[in-house]
């Protein structure tokens, strides 16, 4: 057994580990604080890869200012989105939300695809990384490509921020009041509806964020999205759907796990999350981290 | 998800319209192949099937299932596959209606036990494995190329080559299929399912099992979307990947709401509906994903009762 080649497959596990994380950390902030199911990650994800590439186009923007650019412009068309049309939902099932929002996707992807085609008539652009990061680091027992390097440390910094943030600080605190008791939160002269727009402008900038970061790897096309999320899917309900920690965990370890999986037998590789899925519910309906359902 | 009560007995008006409805489908369905070609109209028999069946469990359960291209997906390919293997048309049929429910059993045991948005989750995973499934198993589904230029084999002397008898043929095989559903909807079964989805701890008390409730209709869901994949293969003499998409489910989803849920007739002319404005976008050239998907954003926004649910608020408030 080549040990060489499986450390490498363990290393580009963490880098889509790190995107499963970054994607489904979004979506558990988003569905544990608003109880809001957004099918349309995917899309916004992509629309992150997407405006980096057009700001580089439009701009001569780089990757550095793109990467900080890039998920601001996302997390706002989420705010209106938020504000304008899911919030008309709030009270009903959060099934409505789950369908609006495959509404909403199946209009950005094709609406980008027109874009795309129009203005820079291509279906699916290269986006190079920036110079400092090409290349490759030799850690010695492995020689591996900065940029993903990179990819996996800023993801991993960016999760724990964002725990740290929700679980330590006063303002998770709010957050958390806000959406457990909107009533009394209000009572303390705290702007609930404001704070619901925020958090969500905050889940969907991490997907955002995600897509520029997976510009440099991925080519940027209208349907990046589409077959990622559902993994994403997968691995929220692993992880205990709405659970911050689970979703950051889950995330890196199916990514790792399905590496190590296409390294025995390539065929596997898209298909293990599904098959862990299944196995976890036998045993934790609510998946590892979650709580049963109605403990809320 | 409009809810509305159906314990008390019904009344003779109710009972006339019911009848005018069933007359003007069964009429819209008997011209239908006249008006566009009759693939077309096939097509709106077999999704109009599927969405029958989708709301079977979604209206008159409660359980949105965003994984529902699992059972349309899998009959879909079984169909195509015997087909391929010299079997005659109510053999394969068959065959896949019967593969449908065989793999409905695992997946639907795992996925009752969870309720809500889970339970949709759940089901959408499952439909993503069988879908990985199709592309990997290149021998038998023929991975990204599909199944395609399989025999149909005459039945009784019908010469289905012929795309008016393949079409006549489904609409036999689709009213058996909303006979199916409109008979467990009104059963005592029916009821009961509508009991476990208004309030479940009550229906428990009771007596009722509603894990057993929902398996059940689960089953008989999936066995329907299956006939319903079956048809959609008959009809085409192609099965692709893009009947275990996740679109697919979605699809499903958009043309029953825009019908109408716990309607049974709403989703069939949802389903027209949508394919309708689907071949009038593409024969213009229109952007297909955009135009639907906006629609379906705006139903789910302001249209939630669907066409045939308007029109039945409309006729109670009179």
């Amino acid at each position: 057994m080549n040990t060489q080649l499986l450390l490498i497959q363990v290393f580009n596990g963490l880098v889509s580990g790190a995107f499963y994380a970054l994607l489904s950390l979004g979506l558990a902030v988003i569905f544990g604080m608003l109880r809001i199911v957004n099918f349309m990650h995917g899309a916004l994800y992509m629309l992150g890869a997407f405006t980096a590439f057009a700001l580089g186009q439009a701009f001569g923007l780089g990757f550095w200012p793109s990467l900080l650019l890039a998920p601001l412009i996302v997390a706002g068309i989420g705010m209106v989105l938020e504000r304008g049309l899911l919030s008309r939902l709030y009270g009903l099932e959060p099934s409505y939300n789950l369908l609006l929002t495959f509404g909403l996707t199946l209009l950005t992807q094709d609406l980008v695809k027109q874009v795309m085609l129009s203005q820079y008539a291509v279906s699916s652009a290269p986006y190079t990384p920036p110079a400092v990061l090409s290349g490759v680091v030799n850690l010695g027992f492995v020689v591996f490509p900065k940029y993903r390097l990179f990819v996996i440390g800023l993801s991993l910094l960016i999760c724990l921020i964002t725990w740290f943030v929700i679980e330590k600080t006063r303002v998770g605190a709010i957050i958390r009041a806000s959406t457990e008791n909107p009533g009394v939160t209000r009572a303390f002269g705290i702007d609930v509806g404001k704070w619901v727009t925020g958090v969500f402008g905050v889940g969907v900038g991490l997907a955002g964020l995600a897509g520029v970061l997976a510009a440099p790897i991925y080519s940027v096309e209208p349907y990046m999205g589409a077959e990622l999320i559902i993994t994403t899917f997968a691995v929220v309900v692993i992880g205990g759907m709405g659970s911050i920690l689970g979703s950051v965990i889950t995330g890196f370890a199916v990514g790792v796990l399905a590496a190590i999986g296409a390294f025995f037998y390539p065929p596997i590789a898209n298909t293990l999350v599904f098959i862990l899925m299944a196995l976890v519910l036998l045993v934790r309906p609510s998946g590892l981290f979650g709580l049963p359902e109605g403990a809320r | 998800m409009t809810v509305i009560p159906r314990t008390a007995a019904r009344t003779d008006r109710e009972r006339m319209t019911r009848a005018a409805w069933l007359i003007g489908l069964g009429v819209v369905l008997l011209v239908l192949p006249r008006l566009i070609y009759p693939v077309l109209a096939l097509d709106i028999l077999a999704w109009g099937l599927f969405a029958v069946a989708f709301d079977l469990l979604f209206g008159f359960s409660g359980l949105l299932s965003f994984g529902h291209a699992a059972f349309w997906g899998t009959s879909a390919y079984v169909t195509a596959f015997l087909l391929t293997h010299g079997q005659s048309v109510p053999v394969a049929m068959l065959g896949g209606t019967g593969a449908a429910l065989l793999i409905a059993l695992p997946i639907g045991f795992l996925s009752v036990r969870s309720v809500g948005i889970y339970f949709s989750m759940i089901t959408l995973a499952f439909a993503q494995m069988l879908s990985f499934l199709a592309l990997q198993w290149t021998d038998v589904t023929g991975g990204e190329n599909g199944l395609q230029g399989f025999a149909r084999p005459g039945f009784l002397g019908l010469d289905f080559s012929d795309s008016l008898t393949r079409y006549y043929f489904c609409l036999v095989v689709f009213a058996l299929g909303f006979y199916v559903a409109y008979r467990t909807v009104r059963s005592p079964f029916g009821q009961a399912q509508q009991a476990v989805r208004d309030n479940e701890q009550r229906a428990q008390s009771i007596g009722y099992n509603p894990a057993r409730f929902k398996f059940t209709a689960f089953l008989i869901s999936a066995g329907l979307a299956g006939l319903a994949g079956s048809m959609f293969t008959f009809g085409h003499g192609v099965v692709s990947l893009d009947v275990l998409n996740w679109r697919t489910s979605g699809e499903v989803v958009m043309m029953t709401l825009l019908g109408g849920t716990t309607t049974l007739f709403g989703p069939v002319i949802g389903a027209g509906i949508v394919l309708l404005l689907r071949d009038v976008l593409t024969t213009a050239n229109l952007p297909v994903g955009i135009v639907t998907g906006l629609v379906f954003v705006l139903v789910v926004l302001f249209f939630r009762r669907g066409v045939v649910g308007t029109l039945q608020h409309w006729q109670r408030r009179k």
